[in-house]
């Protein structure tokens, strides 16, 4: 029978392959808002594992809000980066650095 | 082994081997696919756990919106991915050595866990019992949580703004319809009367 501890784990996997999907495409900001996406695509099966084992529906709300932000996020990310590209013919992360961070 | 639980064994499997594809595949257009499979088996997880609503939102925004704006800009832009690839073998040993750790320390950490009998007990939305998922949410969502679901409003406004200023640009060298200025002229301005006289032309 599957149980909570299945999906947490599941849950656990992606976001590991999330932060090594960050740490590895360290060059190709795409791949690395491709892999915020997967992050947070974890965080919501934590929430709905557990909103639908305890019975309560505040996870799945959660969820929700977590889906409108992530959708922004994407939004606004890809935004920055066709900007970034019309203004510098490449989308190189290495060269973003005119704030010395 | 019941359907159920073949299910959740194919979902959950076809969903982390793809969403590991997303990270190791040489081709982003690929790594895009990638996702939108991702995406579509965690929904038959969602499917899975009896929250059908979040499963179609998931459909419907992710692979509908969120993957298509991924694929789309991966497609317009010109950029040599194989040169983006470049640092992968590089930091291959600190991200698998950072992703074992995480996995281990997750895992462990699941794998002790119970939630207290008080959760339980008293849950703060309980899920009713004879009405269908999505009513469910709609009862909790437009009530209790009625300022969230306009903040989230607002959030969606303001991206869709920010997008727009950001790429929106006026390239001067582009005609376009100006139509103050059209209905500003007048006959003077547009008509002219020339008398050509005859066999000398204008």
């Amino acid at each position: 029978m599957i149980g909570l501890t299945h999906y947490l784990i599941v849950a656990a996997l992606l976001f590991t392959i999330g932060i090594c999907g960050i740490i590895l495409n360290r060059k190709n900001i795409i791949v690395i808002l491709m892999s915020v996406e997967i992050i947070l695509l974890a965080v919501n099966i934590n929430l709905v594992a557990f909103s639908s084992f305890l019975g309560d529906l505040t996870g799945q709300i959660f969820s929700l809000f977590i889906l409108t932000v992530a959708a922004a996020e994407a939004a606004i990310g890809l935004a920055i980066l066709v900007t970034y590209y019309r203004n510098r013919g490449s989308i190189a992360v290495e060269d973003i650095n005119l704030m010395k961070g | 082994m019941s359907v159920a639980t073949a299910f959740f064994y194919l979902f959950s499997g076809v969903m982390i081997a793809s969403a590991f594809m997303v990270i190791a595949a040489r081709n982003p257009v690929h790594s895009v696919l990638f996702l939108i499979l991702a995406f579509v088996n965690a929904a038959g997880l969602f499917i899975l756990l009896g929250a059908e609503f979040l499963a179609m939102i998931l459909i419907v925004v992710y692979v509908g919106a969120v993957a298509v704006l991924f694929l789309f800009v991966v497609m317009m832009l010109d950029v040599d991915f194989a040169e983006l690839k470049q640092g992968f073998l590089q930091y291959l040993p600190v991200g698998a050595l950072i992703g074992v750790i995480v996995a281990l320390e997750l895992i462990l950490v699941v794998g002790g866990f119970a939630p207290s009998p008080g959760a339980i007990a008293a849950p703060r939305a309980p899920a009713p019992a004879d009405v269908s998922n999505t009513m469910a949410i709609g009862l909790v969502l437009y009530t209790k949580h009625v300022y969230f679901f306009q903040a989230a409003g607002f959030v969606l406004l303001t991206a869709m703004i920010g997008a727009i200023v950001l790429t929106l640009r006026h390239r001067p060298d582009v005609k376009r319809q100006d139509i103050s200025e059209q209905n500003a002229r007048t006959r003077e301005q547009a008509v002219e009367i020339v008398k050509v006289p005859s066999r000398t032309g204008v």
